[in-house]
C-alpha cells in the first residue's frame, strides 16, 4: 500500500437498502499503518523503552501516591469496552491503535461470545465497542443485538466515515434502530485541521454522516442525558503536541460553529488529550516534540483527576481475549496477569477477580491525568 | 551570556521575583485574574495576548501565547488574523503619526 493511496472501495455485498449518493464525496487519503512499513513504533515494547528512557520529573506511581492512591486500583466495573479489531478505512495520523485496511487483526468468534457472556452475567450496565472502526467487524451487528436485547447501553466508537462505505450505508439507521450511542470522532469544525489529522476527504464524509445522523433523530436530545433519546456526542483530539481545551467552552463554541457552517447538531464534545503511543508517538518523535510533550503532561499532573480515571470502572478486552485496564494499556501490551503469571484472559474474567485489582502504569498514563483530566468520555474534572 | 533571547529563560520567569517576592506574588495573582473567563472568554484574552505578544516584539510571550492560543482551542486561521490585528494598529500607528509629519512641514514651508 503506497503513501496517498485511495482507500479500497468497499467489497460487503449488503449495500441494496442504501440509495447512492447524488455525487460520490472525494476519497479518503490514507496511509500505510507503521506495521505495515516494519516500523520500530509498531512494537510495544519499543514504544515502552521510548517512553521510560524519558527523563521525568517523577514516576506515575508516585504522582498517584501523592494524590492519596497508592496503588492506583480499580472501583466497581460499569464498562466493558472491547476491542474488536484493528482494521480500519482511516489512518490517522494520532491513532494509538496502528489502525488501517493494512491491518488484519479481528476477534474470534469464541473471544466475542466470551464478552457477551461476562457482560450479561455480571450484569456489567455498558458494553463500548471500539477498534479500528468496530462496525468493519463481521459480527459488529450481533454483538449490538445481542447486547441491547440483555439491556445494556450500547456505544459504538464511529469514525463517521465507515457511514459513507460501501456495504455500511445503512449502518446509521441500524445503530438509530438499536438505540446505540454514536461516540464520533471529529477533532474540529473545519475541513483542514480534521483533514490534516484524519487523511484527506474525511471532514466532507464526516460531515455527510453527522447530517444523516442527525436526520435519524440523532443529536437532538438534552445534552445525552439517559432517556433523552438517541445520543450523538463527538470525541475531539488536539491537532498537533498540545493540551485540549476546556471540555465546557469547546462544547459551546462547537455547537455555535457546526450549526452554523453545516447545520449539524450533536449533544456533548468529549475532550481527549492524545496519548504518546503508536502513531502519535511516531509524530512526536518525527516533530522532536516527544520530551516537551511528556514534560507537559507530568507537569500538569491533576490530583483530583486519578479518582476518575476509566481504568478504575472499565475492562478492556483485546481482539485475542486477553484483558487490559484500558485500551492504551493494551495497545502497549501491559496485560493484566493472572496468580499463574500467564494472562488473564476473557475466558476467566469475573467482577470478583477484577475490581480491587492494581492498575497496570507506565508513562504514558499522564495524558490521562493531565490538566482536566482525559477519558474516552471526555475530561473528567469539572473546569 | 552567549545570545539574548535564550528559550530557556522563559521556564526561568519566576526567578525574577526572587529578589522581590512580595511584587511577584501580586503579580502572579493579577495576571492569573486578568486572564481568567470573564466578560471576556479565556480563548479571546489569548488571541488578544497573541496580539499584543507581537506588537510588543517579545519572543517568550509569542511562544507562550501560540501554545496557549492552541490550548484554549483556537486555530492557526484566527491566531493569524490576531496578529494582522497588532500589525495593522502598529501600520496604522506610523501613518497617522504623518499627520504630525504634514503639519510641521507646512508650518515650515511656504
Amino acid at each position: 500500500m503506497n503513501p496517498g493511496e485511495a482507500v479500497p472501495a468497499g467489497t460487503a455485498a449488503n449495500a441494496a437498502s442504501s440509495a447512492p449518493a447524488a455525487a460520490d464525496p472525494a476519497p479518503i487519503r490514507i496511509q500505510p499503518t507503521l506495521a505495515r512499513r516494519g516500523h520500530e513504533l509498531a512494537q510495544a515494547q519499543a514504544q515502552l523503552a521510548k517512553l521510560r528512557r524519558l527523563p521525568l520529573a517523577r514516576g506515575f506511581e508516585a504522582a498517584c501516591a501523592s494524590a492519596g492512591h497508592a496503588p492506583l486500583r480499580a472501583a466497581r466495573l460499569e464498562i466493558l469496552q472491547i476491542n474488536v479489531g484493528r482494521v480500519c478505512n482511516q489512518t490517522c495520523r494520532h491513532c494509538h491503535v496502528d489502525a488501517g485496511p493494512d491491518r488484519k487483526e479481528s476477534m474470534s468468534d469464541a473471544v466475542v461470545e466470551a464478552c457477551l457472556k461476562l457482560l450479561v452475567e455480571e450484569k456489567i450496565p455498558t458494553l463500548d465497542i471500539t477498534g479500528g472502526a468496530p462496525e468493519m467487524h463481521p459480527r459488529f451487528r450481533e454483538i449490538v443485538r445481542r447486547a441491547r436485547a440483555a439491556g445494556a447501553k450500547v456505544m459504538d466508537r464511529c469514525n463517521l466515515t465507515i457511514t459513507q462505505a460501501n456495504g455500511f450505508r445503512d449502518l446509521p439507521r441500524f445503530l438509530a434502530d438499536h438505540q446505540v450511542e454514536v461516540v464520533a470522532s471529529l477533532p474540529y469544525y473545519a475541513p483542514k485541521q480534521t483533514d490534516l489529522q484524519r487523511g484527506d476527504g474525511v471532514f466532507e464524509q464526516s460531515i455527510a454522516a453527522l447530517r444523516e445522523l442527525n436526520a435519524l433523530g440523532y443529536g437532538k436530545g438534552d445534552g445525552g442525558r439517559p432517556g433523552s433519546g438517541l445520543v450523538l456526542n463527538l470525541v475531539t483530539n488536539p491537532v498537533g503536541a498540545f493540551l485540549p481545551a476546556g471540555q465546557a467552552s469547546l462544547e459551546r463554541e462547537w455547537k455555535r460553529e457546526l450549526l452554523r457552517r453545516h447545520g449539524v447538531v450533536f449533544d456533548r464534545l468529549f475532550t481527549i488529550t492524545n496519548m504518546p503511543i503508536s502513531r502519535f508517538l511516531d509524530f512526536l518523535v518525527e516533530s522532536d516534540n516527544l520530551a516537551s510533550y511528556l514534560e507537559k503532561l507530568v507537569a500538569a499532573f491533576n490530583p483530583a483527576a486519578v479518582a476518575g480515571l476509566m481504568c478504575r470502572n472499565t475492562l478492556s478486552v483485546g481482539f485475542d481475549g486477553r484483558l487490559f485496564d484500558c485500551d492504551f494499556n493494551q495497545m502497549l501490551e501491559l496485560a493484566l496477569q493472572g496468580p499463574s503469571g500467564r494472562p488473564l484472559t476473557i475466558h476467566d474474567a469475573t467482577r470478583a477477580a477484577l475490581e480491587g485489582r492494581p492498575i497496570l502504569t507506565a508513562p504514558h498514563c499522564f495524558g490521562c491525568t493531565a490538566g482536566a483530566g482525559s477519558s474516552c468520555g471526555g475530561a473528567t474534572v469539572k473546569g | 551570556m552567549s545570545s539574548y533571547y535564550d528559550p530557556a529563560h522563559l521556564k526561568k520567569f519566576g526567578d525574577i521575583g526572587k529578589e522581590a517576592p512580595e511584587l511577584w506574588k501580586k503579580f502572579g495573582e493579577w495576571y492569573g485574574a486578568v486572564f481568567a473567563d470573564g466578560a471576556l472568554s479565556e480563548r479571546e484574552k489569548a488571541l488578544i495576548a497573541l496580539a499584543v505578544a507581537h506588537a510588543v516584539q517579545c519572543p517568550y510571550c509569542i511562544d507562550a501565547y501560540s501554545t496557549t492560543c492552541l490550548e484554549k482551542g483556537a486555530d492557526a486561521a484566527q491566531m493569524t488574523e490576531a496578529v494582522h490585528v497588532a500589525a495593522a494598529i502598529r501600520g496604522g500607528a506610523t501613518l497617522v503619526h504623518g499627520v504630525q509629519m504634514r503639519e510641521h512641514v507646512h508650518k515650515l514651508s511656504m
